[in-house]
């Protein structure tokens, strides 16, 4: 499991590397700053499906290992959604406190961004086992249905700042819609089998 | 006598043996995995690097003083750049994708309808239209709606000259330019991304300026199809969108032609479309630009820098209204 989980952490620095790589060397296109933004949006969302992949994975393949890779890709999500935000102030604002509060005011598409950025910081914080421990794992399953809401804004924040070509927003729509969809399905089965279960043997409840 | 149970000690693999066979699969699957990963990557997200061979052409300097805004003094954006960072969607909606997607474009036998309200409507040969002035060399700013810019050397001559050729009537108040409609040469056409052909349009007088030219090339060289081959629009004080590019058709009209981008979004894009600071797009804001190959944002200029050009033909307009 150990090997398993440090081939994951491996593959997720890959793409990151490999922007660094082809920045330093001057290879990111005639707009680097651009470039990044769009890859590091990019991985942010990617990354996000794939924590939002994991349990339902888990649950119809019975693999219950891959419990193991959510809290890694998880984290590495809010990593690239940071590095996002960063080139975006360092680079697109070149480091404007004024211009990226005025701006990020201004722009809907920028305030659903952000929130969904910020809505990944107090999971970041609780993501480790002590914590978990601290919060009892209800409220901390609760506190972690977050995600769900920055997978909603980050698919929005896309799609919102596309001029024409919404395909690839749409694409990401179509999974997260997906993956929040096979929650909510196996929470009212969940639901109705709990109910039935109830009628049957009213004593047990 | 001997235990069946146990392999004999010749087939027992020595266990250091054992643990570099295990280190040597692991760090196989290591790499095979990042291998996976970094082709995906590449494939999903590389700008395009295609050597561009656009042949040399005979360019005039400019011709007229400082203060017609012909020659902007600005370091000028580097070829590679102008020629790998292209709206271009008949091909790609990614600009760093439209240089690989159009390497293949034919312009061979071109020909431009010019037409309309004129007295002498023609279908020119496109060495024809290009032999009715001399290219000279334009250099002028290029500001994208998206908020970047560059600093382009452009060979062309103005638009009136060949509008003059045809001879407009008095009723023409229109120009109303098309792209090529061809979605085997140009894929993104295939697509529904805009709607197809590309239209765009100037009013009379702003066709006429002198600033408004047809583009044939850049640096001295013929456009490279990325840039609008073989022939295109350049309107230096309006968003690169006006710029129409890969021209088949020019017809002069009496009311106000529908535009693609107005027609994809006409809260976003109006038919004027002129750089200004003061009015932002409905998403983001129009104050300052990215000038390709510079660090930090440039504060945008009305009308692009040439409103001492160009500001007279809008006197009394409301340009929030007439974006």
């Amino acid at each position: 499991m150990r090997f398993a989980r440090f081939v994951l952490f491996v593959n997720c620095l890959v793409p990151g590397a490999l922007l660094s790589w082809d920045a330093y060397h001057h290879r990111a296109g005639a707009n680097p700053v651009n470039y990044a933004l769009r890859t590091t949006g990019f991985l942010t969302l990617t990354f996000v499906a794939l924590t939002l992949l994991v349990t339902p994975a888990r649950k119809l393949t019975r693999l219950s290992w891959l419990y193991h890779f959510r809290r890694p890709l998880g984290l590495f999500a809010f990593s690239y959604a940071v590095t996002h935000f960063t080139v975006f102030f360092a680079f697109d604002r070149a480091m404007s406190l004024r211009s990226t509060i005025s701006e990020m005011v201004k722009r809907p598409y920028l305030i659903v961004g952000s929130a969904g950025l910020l809505a990944m910081v107090p999971l970041a914080a609780t993501s480790t086992n002590a914590m978990i421990k601290r919060l009892g794992p209800k409220r901390w399953q609760a506190l972690h249905r977050l995600v769900y809401f920055t997978a909603i804004a980050g698919v929005v924040h896309f799609y919102m700042l596309v001029k024409s070509d919404h395909r690839l927003p749409v694409a990401f729509g179509v999974v997260m819609a997906a993956l929040l969809g096979y929650r909510l399905v196996s929470l009212i089965q969940g639901r109705t089998r709990r109910r039935e279960r109830a009628q049957l043997h009213p004593s047990r409840t | 006598m001997e235990d069946r149970s146990e392999p004999p000690s010749s087939e027992i693999t020595p266990e250091n043996t054992y643990l570099n066979r295990r280190a040597f699969l692991k760090a196989g699957v290591l790499a095979a995995s990042v291998l996976a990963t970094g082709t995906l990557y590449r494939r999903l997200n590389t700008p395009s690097s295609a050597p561009v061979n656009a042949k040399e052409i005979n360019v005039v300097a400019p011709i007229g003083p400082p203060e017609s805004g012909f020659h902007v003094d600005e370091p000028r954006t580097s070829f590679q750049d102008i020629t790998h960072y292209n709206n271009f969607y008949e091909f790609s909606t990614n600009k760093d994708a439209v240089a690989d997607a159009a390497a293949d474009f034919m312009t061979s036998s071109w020909k431009v309808e010019v037409g309309g309200l004129v007295n002498k409507p023609k279908v020119f040969d496109l060495d024809d239209i290009l032999k009715i002035a001399q290219a000279e060399e334009r250099v002028y700013r290029m500001r994208c709606v998206e908020g970047w810019s560059m600093v382009i050397p452009w060979a062309g001559y103005s638009l009136s000259k060949l509008l003059k050729r045809v001879d407009p009537l008095g009723s023409a108040k229109y120009v109303a330019m098309q792209t090529l409609l061809d979605p085997r040469r140009m894929p993104g056409q295939n697509t529904s991304v805009l709607q197809w052909p590309y239209v765009e349009g100037l009013r009379m007088d702003e066709a006429m300026h002198p600033l408004a030219i047809l583009a044939s090339g850049i640096y001295g060289h013929a456009l490279p199809p990325q840039d609008g081959a073989p022939l295109r629009l350049v309107v230096p004080w309006k968003y690169g969108f006006k710029g129409i590019k890969s021209i088949v058709k020019i017809m002069l009209v009496e009311t106000q032609p529908a535009t693609t981008w107005n027609i994809a979004a006409p809260s976003e894009y109006g038919f004027y479309a002129n750089v200004n600071p003061n009015v932002d797009h409905p998403r983001w804001s129009q104050a300052t630009e990215q000038r390709i190959g510079e660090s930090g944002r440039r504060r945008t200029l009305m009308f692009n820098g040439y409103e001492r050009q160009v500001g007279s033909l809008y006197t009394g307009m409301d340009l929030r209204k007439n974006f």
